[in-house]
């Protein structure tokens, strides 16, 4: 029973109910007794934790006790969660899962409008303009006719006179000598399915061509004057680039959207094409029907491409074929026919020039394509 | 009353075990709460077991002595339940990185570490109740607890007497303390 008696002192001393007497003597009692000692630190230990569990319980039974209180306020969202509630917690609950199945659906639909319109090239087509002009306006054919007639009265003539062609053109584009043999560069869709094919400089004197090369891939055609009156001409002033030309490059063209040759200027926007296509530059120039196979010429008096086409939709925005295609033109050219040496000229006497003089010099070299 | 004023008036109420400070904390943050457990893959009555956990660790805080409100009660509730709730996932390995708000959180891994182990002992103390049996569980809970005095225990219980009751109280103690103790051993 001594223990219960010191366990009862302990409890007592730990609660502050004892004598002033008493507490000394207990002191003294723990201070010469280590068993008591270390007896009465356990049970204080002891006491500590059952303390502290019960405040903890009671904590706990309030805590509890204001939970319900808030949730039958409808403050704390009940177990099963009802109505509008119900749908907010869902919708927090699942809204990254549903981002994702709709991130996925988006892919899938985008992914699948790609490949749907990859392989739907006709659609491509239908967006981009080939710059060909086939409205040639009625002034022009009266005048056509006109200077047949004139042609006819004067007949026969004493002096004799070049053979002029006599037809009436329903296309005009654009095209450029890449060898003084006649042999002139424009695009395949300028003269697809033309019967006759004319070429026109700038003085007005008027040859007939045939292609000689057409690839309806790159878009390219390799015209070749048959006209006898078609005297061989040297010293093209341009070259071809071979590499990729630079993005931001200043860039001018010459062409014919008239019956005059008419000069645009812009810049080189993107390093490939309509919907990608390496084969292309996107440029930004002002250009109309009638453009088609001009020449894209950057400072330097290099040819960097041949105008193509543009999209319908969007204003400035050119697309060229890049030259290096001009290249491989020719070395199909060179394979299949035993035509005469075709050879682009090496020398360049733009550079350097300013702007003008640059088109005064490049100008002659530039031709109408016309023919029906 | 300033803001400071008001939060160390509640972590007095809180620990004194005040009904009406623990509400007032209870309806300014567990929304909050609420909403960062659900938008992190949990239910509501997961928040509402975080919130409990937290505002016991708030409670142990406030008892301590040392204790010094070193941010508003809102931070530190978010920074308690932020961590547990990310512990909990990550034991259940439900754990995604998930939406993080940008609310401000101060440390408090040593809280919880220490609420852990506080946790442990409650269970211990709880199961050597329970496994001491009836009448003990009731008569130590009477005295220790409720701190009733020995002739009401006696009368409740039946005992003739407040010594016969101080006897059997005895006796109860000696078989509690034998267990909790063989138990906290095992634990260490």
């Amino acid at each position: 029973m001594e223990d219960s008696l010191l366990l009862d002192a302990i409890e007592r001393y730990r609660n502050g109910e004892m004598s002033p007497q008493e507490k000394i003597f207990f002191e003294e009692l723990r201070k010469n007794n280590p068993d008591i000692d270390q007896l009465a630190a356990e049970h204080n230990f002891f006491l500590g934790e059952l303390e502290k569990m019960s405040e903890i319980k009671t904590y706990r039974h309030n805590l509890n006790e204001v939970e319900n209180k808030l949730t039958n306020e409808g403050i704390i969202s009940g177990k099963g969660a009802k109505g509008k509630s119900k749908i907010v917690y869902l919708w927090n609950r699942y809204r990254r899962t549903i981002a994702v199945a709709a991130s996925i659906a988006g892919i899938v639909s985008i992914s699948t409008a790609t490949i749907v319109s990859m392989y739907s090239e006709k659609q491509k087509v239908a967006i981009i303009t080939p710059l060909v002009d086939h409205k040639l306006n009625q002034f022009e054919r009266k005048l056509n006719q006109i200077e047949n007639k004139v042609n006819e009265a004067s007949a026969p003539p004493l002096v004799k006179l070049p053979v002029k062609p006599k037809l009436e053109a329903n296309f005009r584009a654009t095209g450029f000598l890449v060898d003084g043999n006649g042999y002139i560069i424009t695009n395949a869709h300028v003269v697809n399915n033309a019967r006759n094919i004319i070429v026109e400089n700038k003085k007005g004197d008027q040859f007939f061509s045939k292609a000689v090369y057409v690839n309806k891939t790159t878009d390219l055609a390799i015209l070749k004057i048959i006209d006898t009156s078609f005297k061989k001409v040297s010293g093209l002033p341009y070259t071809f680039l071979k590499s990729s030309a630079e993005l931001g490059e200043h860039i001018f063209t010459l062409g014919y959207p008239r019956e005059e040759v008419v000069y645009g200027e812009g810049y080189l926007s993107a390093n490939s094409g309509y919907f990608g296509d390496t084969t292309s530059y996107q440029i930004s120039i002002s250009v109309n029907p009638g453009n088609s196979g001009g020449p894209v010429v950057n400072k330097n008096g290099d040819i960097i491409g041949i105008i193509s086409s543009k999209e319908t939709n969007a204003d400035g925005v050119v697309f060229a074929i890049k030259s290096k295609n001009i290249y491989s033109a020719l070395d199909e050219i060179k394979k299949d026919k035993k035509a005469e040496s075709l050879k682009l000229s090496s020398v360049n006497s733009l550079k350097g020039l300013d702007r003008v003089q640059q088109i005064k010099k490049l100008e002659d070299f530039v031709y109408m394509v016309k023919g029906n | 009353m300033n803001i400071y004023e008001q939060e160390k008036a509640l972590l007095e109420g809180l620990a004194a075990n005040d009904t009406n400070a623990i509400e007032t904390i209870y309806r300014e943050n567990y929304n909050t709460i609420q909403a960062f457990v659900v938008k992190n893959n949990g239910y509501p009555e997961d928040a509402r077991d975080i919130f409990q956990e937290a505002m016991i660790v708030l409670f142990e805080k406030a008892k301590s002595s040392s204790f010094v409100l070193s941010c508003q009660i809102r931070t530190y509730l978010y920074s308690v339940c932020r961590r547990l709730w990310l512990k909990k996932l990550q034991q259940q390995n439900r754990y995604n990185p998930a939406i993080e708000t940008l609310k401000e959180t101060i440390p408090v891994e040593d809280e919880i570490e220490a609420h852990e182990k506080m946790n442990a002992d409650f269970n211990l103390m709880e199961k050597a109740l329970i496994k001491i049996g009836e009448p003990c569980k009731s008569i130590l809970e009477a005295y220790y607890i409720q701190k009733k005095s020995m002739p009401e225990i006696a009368e409740t219980f039946g005992y003739t007497n407040a010594d016969n009751a101080k006897t059997q109280k005895y006796k109860c103690l000696v078989r509690l303390k034998k267990i909790f103790f063989a138990q906290y051993k095992n634990g260490e």
